[in-house]
């Protein structure tokens, strides 16, 4: 899922300080399952930003609603009668869901509520990890299932680095050198001749660094 | 100090604690501000932080929460769980511009009245020395749902 924190209340009075009438808008999806932008959060946010506003003399008329997804065109059109009525929408979607919103409505400002972290899961209750970089080509097989473009600190190919202490990374020694793991989980599997083989350099074209990436499949285009 | 009712303090009551030392004080005569306003929650971990902001938005001063004693929760870890809400909840206050020490958590048995009285009579001065919020919603600032 798709991981986000919310941001500081006083940073999105500032926001939205020149608009009267502000639509608090949460997603029900990954946003929902990490906490930070569901039914519930949109209710503390509004209210937060309410009593932030009556402390600093500001009377902000906030609106509350949540669809099931922002970045999805049939979910956004639910919101067309709510967003009308409102000066703004605070979305509390990931950043394509902010986006989403603010190419369906090109002349209501759309503001982002939420820090939009990584692609991640749920590690243990209230705590969650980065798991994927969405690096557009998946090396995962090679390493047993383990991704060491995202949970290496240094990307590498070819690990562990001369930095690797026992089973701790140098970077953080409060985390788990990915090495550490890749090896483990190889040898659980019976496949640790992988690691025999050297990895050439990552292609990061398919990566950001080729710009923003597009998915056409014409077999579902109408 | 003075008892006069001035501030509105809400104390949410463990239904197994706190909320029958509320009731146990009236059984023992032994006086409380007229500022606290209890509603009586089925357990303290059945809070959700958006009640306690509901509470400040609709005018209230300050807010208790006053659960069972630690480790003899009726649902285990209810009170536990309430415990970490309210210091979240606290530091969403401050962000919002309020004093934290205008939420606080108490731990009260069934049986303890006076630790009850002496609990809401010290938010109540905490309260007096702050002074009032003055938060209370105008109507219609708070939008309809979509």
């Amino acid at each position: 899922m798709i991981v986000a924190e919310r941001k500081n209340i006083q940073e999105l009075l500032e926001t939205l300080k020149n608009h009267k009438k502000i639509l608090v808008l949460g997603c029900g999806t990954c946003v929902t399952v990490c906490l930070a932008g569901g039914e519930r959060e949109v209710s503390i946010i509004a209210s937060a930003l309410r009593i932030a506003g009556r402390v600093k003399g500001i009377n902000l008329k906030i609106e509350e609603g949540t669809i099931e997804r922002q970045c999805d065109n049939i979910f956004i059109e639910q919101t067309a009668d709510a967003i009308q009525k409102v000066d703004a929408v605070l979305s509390l979607g990931c950043g394509a869901g902010v986006q989403a919103i603010a190419e369906r409505y090109p002349n209501k400002p759309v503001y982002a509520g939420l820090d939009t972290k990584f692609i991640g899961i749920l590690e243990e209750r209230g705590v969650w990890a980065e798991k994927c970089a969405a690096c557009g080509t998946c090396v995962i097989n090679e390493y047993g299932g383990i991704c060491p473009v995202t949970r290496c600190a240094k990307h590498e190919m070819n690990g562990p680095c001369g930095g690797s202490l026992e089973d701790r990374c140098e970077v953080n020694p409060d985390r788990a050198c990915v090495w550490q793991l890749i090896y483990q989980r190889l040898k659980a599997i019976n496949q640790t001749e992988k690691l025999s083989q050297i990895r050439t350099p990552k292609d990061w074209s398919t990566s950001l660094a080729g710009g923003p990436r597009v998915i056409v499949r014409e077999e579902h285009r109408i | 100090m003075n008892t006069e009712s001035k501030h509105t303090i809400v104390a949410f009551c463990c239904h197994y604690c706190a909320y029958a030392a509320a009731d146990l004080a009236g059984s023992m005569r032994l006086q409380y501000p007229s500022d606290i306003r209890v509603v009586r929650t089925p357990c303290t971990g059945r809070l959700e932080v958006g009640f306690i902001l509901r509470a400040f938005e609709s005018g209230a001063d300050a807010v208790v929460v006053a659960g069972c004693e630690e480790g003899s929760c009726h649902f285990k870890d209810g009170n536990l769980i309430a415990k970490r809400r309210v210091n979240s909840t606290a530091k969403l206050l401050t962000e919002s511009g309020i004093e934290p020490e205008r939420l606080r958590m108490v731990n009260v048995s069934a049986g303890n009245a006076p630790l009850f009285v002496k609990a809401m009579k010290e938010m109540a001065e905490t309260v007096h020395k702050l002074g009032p919020l003055y938060l209370a919603v105008v109507a219609g600032s708070v939008g309809e749902s979509l």
